[in-house]
Order: structure tokens, then C-alpha cells, then sequence
């Protein structure tokens, strides 16, 4: 009995020893922590991680964090990948494969949600954060403590996904974990609340960064940059983050209403008492469909800065590129029921929902015209993020098609839940979203570190993802039409059989891909003294990140930029050259900034512990963590000492170094 | 470059092997349902390449024109906006996308699964559940039932009425067409008229759990005068092969990959039990008339 006090439902036999798989990843991320750990201690690192990254408000700091944990989960997510991959390569006839269904339910739950909260979700939220203050001329985000806040609830919800892995299970139930499969009924075990819990810690750090960088783009724009003179990638992100601030509260309530089921015996989408699974279907899909645009906006908007900086142009089309944007934004709440045409709603219904999917891709086939009339009579120079572009513009084109086929009920009927449909979102996601993010991550990577990327590993990483996405995916758009289902674990036809074993080798190729990502990280920073950026704008860039030295200062800007065009920087690049004239003197001002807080990271901590003693019903230790969560919050609210001011001439001296070094390469 | 001559040789191997072609179910229909289906696709398709061909062709195109090391093409840094071009592509999208939503407007009313279809002759009921992990199908009107694998008379109406004693599933045979969730408590409806003889795969669609990779079953298409014939054998089989109601809550358990059974006679209103189970949970041998339900 004092066992169940003490651990709740937590026992010894938790942790599936038996499970060399398991086991085996579980030990290489054992080893990767103390790998970590050991060099912070043998470099004597541990102050300086503490004061300089957990306890940071900077956002730029923030974003690389953001992005280095998106590429762990990118790792993470793609292990799952490649292990389903086998499977479906190995398990045709009599044979089963070597993943168990309860096993393999597990691990194609966590590829879905991992690539979607835990990698594309942070890889998004590092990019903005990173470059939407320094485009609209910002020194930091609006509420920069509770952007630190937002960070470390999303890190431990990603620490609650892993720690899944090796202690309990993770939910068998699909990334969306439907009910009633998702009710106590049929599923008793830890894997659906170690599901609920990272979700809704992981959403509510996502709401509180949404309003943060919405706010932040509202308010903390530099004078003269009107709505209509931002940046698209700005514009984007605006739209994007109010997508998120409606939709995620739908997502944190949904799964708390699901919890409820569980835990109190409530009733709301179980299948007796009243209650009824198609109401959990229809909310979460009315966070889920926002979601996908929340992710392809940005994408959509860094597609934008590349095309016109690498064609040397001014983007075609601006205002009609900002409709576009707030066009999808308003109709992405109008489609939601498209996911599930097959659930039995009316002709009149199902044609509605249809219909208003095919609108989306009216704006979106605008944007596609406009990238490509900007690259019209441009110089197009073909560095990796250009690649990445390209390759997005002619995959998401078929990746749209095959959407806008499946919005149609009549045919959807026929490939819904196929793998057809495996493949169109894949299309689009790993097309739109990740090319874009890579594109993003390869231009502004300057701008983090102060060098560019190794372009030669960056073209191969380009081929690879891309030829690997084609071989990996077609073949699934063809099974689809065969009638293959997703989430088998098994099947009879030796014909599907050779398309799989295809696809497996295309995912040898992305795998090849990633490798020669991690060598492209490698080998730049072997090489970063001969890709120093010096000048700070790296590219001919058009908008006022490149305005400011590379890496760029933690002040972001010496002197508050003004701005009376849509490429400032670029403008006064040409009326420089133009007049032959250089840059004034600018006469230093103190400069306002705010502290470090390490309570970020002390009430997300808390969370994850909250989190935590939920899953495994430790009453104890839920009730304690509560408390411990709303104590910090409030002592965080009598911390007046809040702020400071960075001295003029500590500034000058900062910006000399930086100007005395580009005049080395001018 | 040496990686991309590689890559481009995968990648040729690659497409050949997916157009050497072999049995693709949605483009093989064998009945309206699915025949009607296939061609929307067929028609959708081709109306959209209209737009995406062009797209493709002028995205390789502009690449190779204005690359930066072609000094001969034309360089306009400024050139931001046209009227008449942008007119165009709001208003060829718009066209497309208006022809595309009268089809589907059209389609969706006419392939709707609700709608019964319209064609002479009799009309064969079949009850489906989902189960976990199997399908048992109940012929009402022969009062016979199956599990995992369905006998259909060809050219005859079928109206399947569908629920699920299981997690949520949806219920699908490809060559006929059509697909929709079978849930607890509810009853969905699917139309289907296969047009010839023969074996088609049907399965469960929507994941279920564990067992959910075998949850699958054969349609079994015959003429008028076979299926006449295996109702009369089913029927014929011995008394005791009666699917009760504790035979039921057997089926009911979870099992995988459950071979084939058939039941000469099952218990009246077993299907509506199995509805009215989730309606009213605490009751159990509910007298559904009492309630007015219709089902």
C-alpha cells in the first residue's frame, strides 16, 4: 500500500527491460546524457550554460535552443521513421516483421506527434524567434521572460515524450488519439496520459508563445514600418501566430476533456452515457487544420525572403502576397471537416467543406505564380537555400494537387485513411514545411553564429532529402490507390510488397541526407574562419536583419532603425552606392534591456514534474508540484529588478570591433 | 556532380518500377459506386494538370533563363507588379476551382453513402460490425450471419447498415466503392452495387488497436443463383451453429486474425442490441420498441 502511496501506479516493472529495442535506444540516450554531461563538467561549462542559455531572455538564444531541440526530435522522430519503414518492408505474407503490433502502435503514435509538436512546431517557433524581432528593427520579444517560460514547458513536454520510452509506454493510438480507442476502455495503460500531459504542457508553452510574438509584431515594430511595409516573412508569422492564439486553446481543452474521461469517469467522448466520439473528432480537427498552416506560413514566408534576396529582386506582387496570407488564415478555419468526409455528415455538408478546401488553394496557387514571377528576369544565384526553394516550388505543386483531389468527398472515399493520404501530407509537409525550414535555417544561419553553412554538403543534403522525399513517398501514393491502408503492421499482398522495400530505400536516402546535414554543421564550423561573415549581410540582403552585424549583438540593434520602405536595407544600399556616401557616425544612447530569469525554467520544471506524477497518479507529488508551479510564478511577480540599462559606451565600443572588421573585407 | 547522376538513375529506376503497373483497386472498379469514383478522379486530375503542368514547366524554364551566369537574359531588379499578369492567375485558378466545385457539389449529392441507389431488381440488407478485431456481418432478411467475409449477389442492390461493438472503424471494399466509419451507438450507411463476379479485398480502415492489421475479409461477388444457393448451405449447416447472444459476447472479445466463420441463424434483433447496448448502458435487454427506436 505505501508503494502506491509513494509511486502511484510506478513500479519496477514499468520499464521494459525485457525489450532490447527498447532498451538499446534508451541506453544510446542514456549515454548521449552523460556524454553532455561529462564535458560540461571536464570543460567546466556548467556556469556558463547556466548563466548564458537556461537562464536567458535574449531571444535569439532562445530560437538556437528552440532549433538545436527540433533537431534532436528530428533525429528522434526519424529512428521512428526508418523503424516503421522496416517493418512494412519485412512484414508481407507469413511474415510479421520484427516490431510487435503493440510496439510498432507506439511507434508510429510518437513519429506523428514528435515531427509535429516536437520538431516542426520548434523548428518554427526557433526561426520566428530568432528573426521576427530583427526584422521589424526590435531589441527583443514583448515578454521576453515568458518566452524563456514558453521554451522550457515546450523542452519538458519533449522530455516527457522520451522519458515514455523507456519508463511505461507512449500512446498506441495514433497521433490524434481518437477516442473511444483513446478512452480508459480500451486503452488502461500510461501511453494515452503520457500523450495528454506532453500535449497540454507542450500547448499551453505554445499559446503563451503565440501571444508573445503576436504581440510583439503589434507592438514592438521600429517607426515608420507600417502593417504594410513588414517583411513577409513578418507577415507570415502574424497571421500564423493568430492561428495559434484560436486554435491552441481548442487543443488544451479537448485533450483536458479527454482527460477527464479518464481520470473522473466522465463521459464526454466515451461511447455509452451520452457521450460521443464525433465531438472529440470535430474539435480536434478544428485545432488540427489551423495546425498545418500554423507550420506552412512561415514556411511560406522564408520562401519568400529567399526568392527575392537569391534573384536579386524586390518580391512580386507584395499586397497580393499579404491577401494570400490573410486569405488561407481565415479560410483555414472553414475546412476542418475535410479530415473525416467519411463520418457519415450530409451531401450538403460534406460538398460545403469540399468546396471551401479547393478555395485554400486559389490564394495558395497565387503565392506559387508570385515566387515565380519574382524569380522572372531576377539573377538567381543557386546557393542551398535557393535549392531547398525550388525543390518546395515544384513538390508542394503536386503535393497541392493530390490535396485538392482528396477534397474532393467523392474521391476521398475511396483513398481516405490510404496511404495515398500518408503521402499527400507528406508532400506537403516535408515540401512545404521542412524544405522551407531547412531554407530558412541554412540563410539566417549567419546571422546566429556570424558564418555561413558549407555550401557543398548543404547542395548533397539538398539532393538527397529531395530524391529520397520522391522514392520514398510515390511509391506510397500508388499503394494507396491499391487499397493499402495506413498503420498496417502487416499484410498479405507480395505486390505492395516491392513498393515498400522501395520506399524503405528512400528513406536510406533522407537518412543520407541528414548525415551529410550533420556534415555540413561539422565541417562549417571546422571552417569558420574562412566563411566568417564580416559584413554582416553574408547574401545582398533586402530587410533590416541584415542591417546589424552577424552573429548580431545581444542588443540586436545599436540605433532604433527608421524605415519608410518594404526592403529598407536594401534601399539604403542603392542610395549609398548611389551618392558614394558611407554611413554617419551614429551618436550612441543607452539602451534599455531586460534581465536573465531563471524562473523560466524553475516553473516549467515544476510542470514537467506535474505532468509526470499525473501520468502515474502520484497524488502526493501532483499536489506538490502544483503548489510549487504557482509559488514561482508568483515570486517571479515580486522581482521589480527586472531590467537594466547597456551604457553608450559599452555599445560604441561593441559596434567599433564589428565596423573595423568590415572594412577588412570592404 | 557526381551524387546527382546517381540520384537521377535511382530516381529513373525508381518511376519505371511504379509504372509497370499491377493491380490498382481504385482504377479497377467492379462496381457503380467505385466506377463513378474512379472517373471523378480521373476527371479532377485531369483538370488540375491544366494549371500544374504549366506551373512545372515554367518553374524549370524561369530557373534555367535567369540563372545569375546568364548575362543575355533580361535583368528588371524593380519589376514588382502587372496587372494583367496577376489578373490572370487569380482568375484561371478561380475558373478551375468553380468547374472543380460544381463537380464536386454534383458528385458529393449523387455519391452520397446515405443515398439508396437507383436500380431494379431486390435489395439485399447486411448489417456490419466492427469488432475487435473482425467483421461479422448479419443478414437480416436470410437470417444467417458471417465473420470476416461477406457473399454479395452481383447487379444487386446492397445497402449495408453498419455499427461497431469495437473502438471507432470504417468499413471499405475498394473495387465497389465508397467508405464510412462504423462507430458505438450509431449506425452509418453505405449504397453499393457490384457489377461483376468475383473476390475483392474490403478491410477495416480507420485504426482500431492491436489487432487492427487483420481486420480484414473478402467480398465474395456471385451470381443471383450462387448466392441464393450459399444462403440455402449456410442455412443448412447444423442446428447448433445458432450465433446467440453468449456466442456473441465470445465474438465479441478481442481476437486477431479470426479465419472465417458462418452461423445458420442468429437471435432476433441482435443488431439493434448491439446499438442500443451503447445508448443505454445500464440497461441490458432493452425491448427496443419501448424506446421507438427505428433501426
Amino acid at each position: 500500500m505505501l508503494e502506491h502511496e509513494l509511486f502511484g501506479r510506478l513500479t519496477l516493472h514499468s520499464i521494459p527491460y525485457d525489450n532490447p529495442i527498447i532498451m538499446g535506444a534508451g541506453g544510446v540516450m542514456a549515454l548521449a546524457a552523460i556524454a553532455v554531461i561529462g564535458a560540461l563538467f571536464y570543460f567546466k561549462r556548467w556556469t556558463w550554460l547556466w548563466k548564458e542559455w537556461i537562464t536567458t531572455v535574449d531571444h535569439k538564444k532562445i530560437g538556437i535552443m528552440y532549433m538545436i531541440a527540433a533537431f534532436v526530435m528530428l533525429l528522434r522522430g526519424f529512428s521512428d521513421a526508418i523503424m516503421m519503414r522496416l517493418q512494412q518492408a519485412l512484414a508481407f505474407g507469413h511474415h510479421l516483421g520484427y516490431l510487435p503490433p503493440e510496439h510498432y502502435d507506439q511507434v508510429f503514435t510518437a513519429h506523428g506527434v514528435i515531427m509535429i509538436f516536437f520538431m516542426a512546431m520548434a523548428f518554427v517557433f526557433g526561426l520566428v524567434n530568432l528573426i521576427v524581432p530583427l526584422q521589424i528593427g526590435a531589441r527583443d520579444v514583448a515578454f521576453p521572460y515568458l518566452n524563456s517560460l514558453s521554451f522550457w514547458l515546450y523542452v519538458v513536454s519533449a522530455a516527457l515524450v522520451n522519458i515514455s520510452l523507456v519508463v511505461g509506454k507512449f500512446a498506441a493510438t495514433g497521433w490524434l488519439a481518437y477516442p473511444p480507442l483513446s478512452e480508459l476502455a480500451y486503452s488502461p495503460g500510461v501511453g494515452v496520459d503520457y500523450y495528454l500531459w506532453a500535449l497540454s504542457i507542450s500547448g499551453i508553452g505554445t499559446l503563451l508563445g503565440g501571444i508573445n510574438i503576436l504581440v510583439t509584431i503589434i507592438k514592438m515594430r521600429c517607426p515608420g514600418m507600417t502593417l504594410m511595409k513588414m517583411p513577409l516573412f513578418t507577415w507570415s508569422v502574424l497571421c500564423a501566430m493568430i492561428l495559434v492564439v484560436i486554435s491552441f486553446p481548442i487543443l488544451n481543452i479537448t485533450l483536458l476533456l479527454l482527460f477527464f474521461d479518464r481520470f473522473f469517469g466522465m463521459h464526454f467522448f466515451t461511447s455509452g452515457f451520452g457521450g460521443n466520439a464525433m465531438l472529440y473528432i470535430n474539435l480536434i480537427w478544428t485545432w488540427g487544420h489551423p495546425e498545418v498552416y500554423i507550420l506552412v506560413l512561415p514556411a511560406f514566408g522564408i520562401f519568400s525572403e529567399v526568392v527575392a534576396t537569391f534573384s536579386k529582386k524586390t518580391l512580386f506582387g507584395y499586397a497580393a502576397m499579404v491577401y494570400a496570407t490573410a486569405a488561407i488564415t481565415i479560410l483555414a478555419f472553414t475546412v476542418w471537416l475535410h479530415h473525416f468526409f467519411t463520418m457519415g455528415a450530409g451531401a450538403n455538408v460534406n460538398s460545403f467543406f469540399g468546396i471551401a478546401t479547393m478555395i485554400i488553394s486559389i490564394p495558395t496557387g497565387v503565392k506559387v505564380f508570385n515566387w515565380l514571377a519574382t524569380m522572372y528576369r531576377g539573377r538567381i544565384t543557386y546557393t542551398t537555400p535557393m535549392l531547398w526553394t525550388i525543390a518546395f516550388l515544384i513538390t508542394f505543386t503536386i503535393g497541392g494537387m493530390t490535396g485538392v483531389m482528396m477534397a474532393v468527398p467523392g474521391i476521398d472515399f475511396q483513398l481516405h485513411n490510404s496511404l495515398f493520404l500518408v503521402a499527400h501530407f507528406h508532400n506537403t509537409i516535408i515540401g512545404g514545411v521542412v524544405f522551407g525550414l531547412f531554407a530558412g535555417f541554412t540563410y539566417w544561419f549567419p546571422k546566429m553564429f556570424g558564418f555561413t553553412l558549407d555550401e557543398k554538403w548543404g547542395r548533397r543534403a539538398v539532393y538527397l532529402w529531395v530524391s529520397g522525399f520522391y522514392v520514398a513517398f510515390m511509391p506510397l501514393y500508388v499503394l494507396g490507390l491499391m487499397g493499402m491502408t495506413r498503420r498496417l503492421n502487416h499484410y498479405q499482398s507480395p505486390v505492395w510488397h516491392i513498393y515498400l522495400v522501395v520506399a524503405a530505400c528512400g528513406v536510406i536516402l533522407i537518412a543520407g541526407g541528414i548525415a551529410c546535414q550533420v556534415i555540413m554543421l561539422l565541417v562549417s564550423i571546422k571552417n569558420r574562419e574562412q566563411n566568417r561573415d564580416l559584413t554582416g549581410d553574408p547574401w545582398g540582403g533586402r530587410t533590416l536583419e541584415w542591417s546589424i552585424p552577424s552573429p548580431a549583438p545581444f542588443y540586436n540593434f545599436a540605433i532604433e532603425p527608421h524605415v519608410d520602405s518594404r526592403d529598407p536595407f536594401w534601399k539604403e544600399k542603392e542610395a549609398m552606392r548611389e551618392s558614394g556616401q558611407t554611413k554617419a557616425k551614429p551618436q550612441y544612447e543607452d539602451i534599455h534591456m531586460p534581465k536573465n530569469t531563471s524562473m523560466g525554467f524553475i516553473v516549467a520544471i515544476f510542470a514537467g514534474i506535474f505532468g509526470f506524477a499525473m501520468v502515474w497518479n502520484i497524488i502526493w507529488l501532483v499536489g506538490l508540484s502544483i503548489i510549487a508551479t504557482i509559488v514561482s510564478v508568483i515570486v517571479r511577480t515580486f522581482n521589480f529588478k527586472t531590467d537594466y540599462y547597456v551604457k553608450a559606451s559599452e555599445v560604441e565600443k561593441i559596434e567599433n570591433e564589428f565596423l573595423e572588421k568590415a572594412k577588412t573585407v570592404q | 556532380m557526381k551524387l546527382r547522376h546517381i540520384i537521377a538513375s535511382i530516381l529513373g529506376m525508381g518511376s519505371a518500377l511504379l509504372l509497370s503497373g499491377c493491380k490498382i483497386a481504385v482504377l479497377q472498379p467492379r462496381g457503380v459506386i467505385a466506377a463513378d469514383e474512379k472517373q471523378l478522379l480521373i476527371d479532377s486530375v485531369c483538370l488540375m494538370l491544366v494549371i500544374v503542368i504549366p506551373v512545372l514547366i515554367l518553374t524549370v524554364l524561369i530557373c534555367r533563363r535567369y540563372r545569375a551566369s546568364n548575362k543575355s537574359a533580361k535583368y528588371s531588379p524593380n519589376f514588382s507588379h502587372s496587372t494583367t499578369l496577376e489578373f490572370f492567375w487569380w482568375t484561371i485558378p478561380i475558373i478551375i476551382i468553380i468547374i472543380l466545385g460544381v463537380m464536386t457539389w454534383k458528385s458529393t449529392h449523387s455519391l452520397d453513402p446515405y443515398k439508396p441507389l437507383n436500380a431494379k431488381g431486390r435489395t439485399i440488407t447486411i448489417q456490419a460490425v466492427a469488432l475487435r478485431w473482425k467483421w461479422l456481418f448479419i443478414y437480416p432478411e436470410q437470417g444467417i450471419a458471417t465473420v470476416n467475409t461477406v457473399e454479395l449477389p452481383v447487379n444487386t442492390k446492397i445497402d449495408f447498415l453498419i455499427t461497431s461493438d469495437a473502438p471507432m472503424n470504417s468499413f471499405q471494399i475498394p473495387q465497389l466503392g465508397g467508405q464510412i466509419y462504423a462507430m458505438n451507438g450509431m449506425q452509418t450507411k453505405l449504397h453499393l452495387l457490384a457489377t461483376s463476379t468475383g473476390d475483392y479485398d474490403g478491410r477495416s480502415v480507420s485504426f482500431s488497436g492491436d489487432g487492427f492489421s487483420d481486420m480484414k475479409f473478402v467480398a465474395h461477388v456471385r451470381s443471383a443463383q450462387a448466392f441464393d444457393q450459399w444462403v440455402k448451405l449456410v442455412k443448412a449447416a447444423p442446428k447448433g451453429n445458432r450465433l446467440t447472444m453468449e456466442k456473441y459476447h465470445a465474438l465479441v472479445k478481442p481476437s486477431e486474425n479470426v479465419p472465417v466463420q458462418y452461423f445458420a441463424s442468429v437471435m432476433p434483433n441482435l443488431y439493434r442490441k448491439i446499438i442500443l447496448k451503447f445508448m443505454t448502458p445500464n440497461r441490458h435487454n432493452v425491448d427496443t420498441s419501448e424506446l421507438g427506436v427505428h433501426l
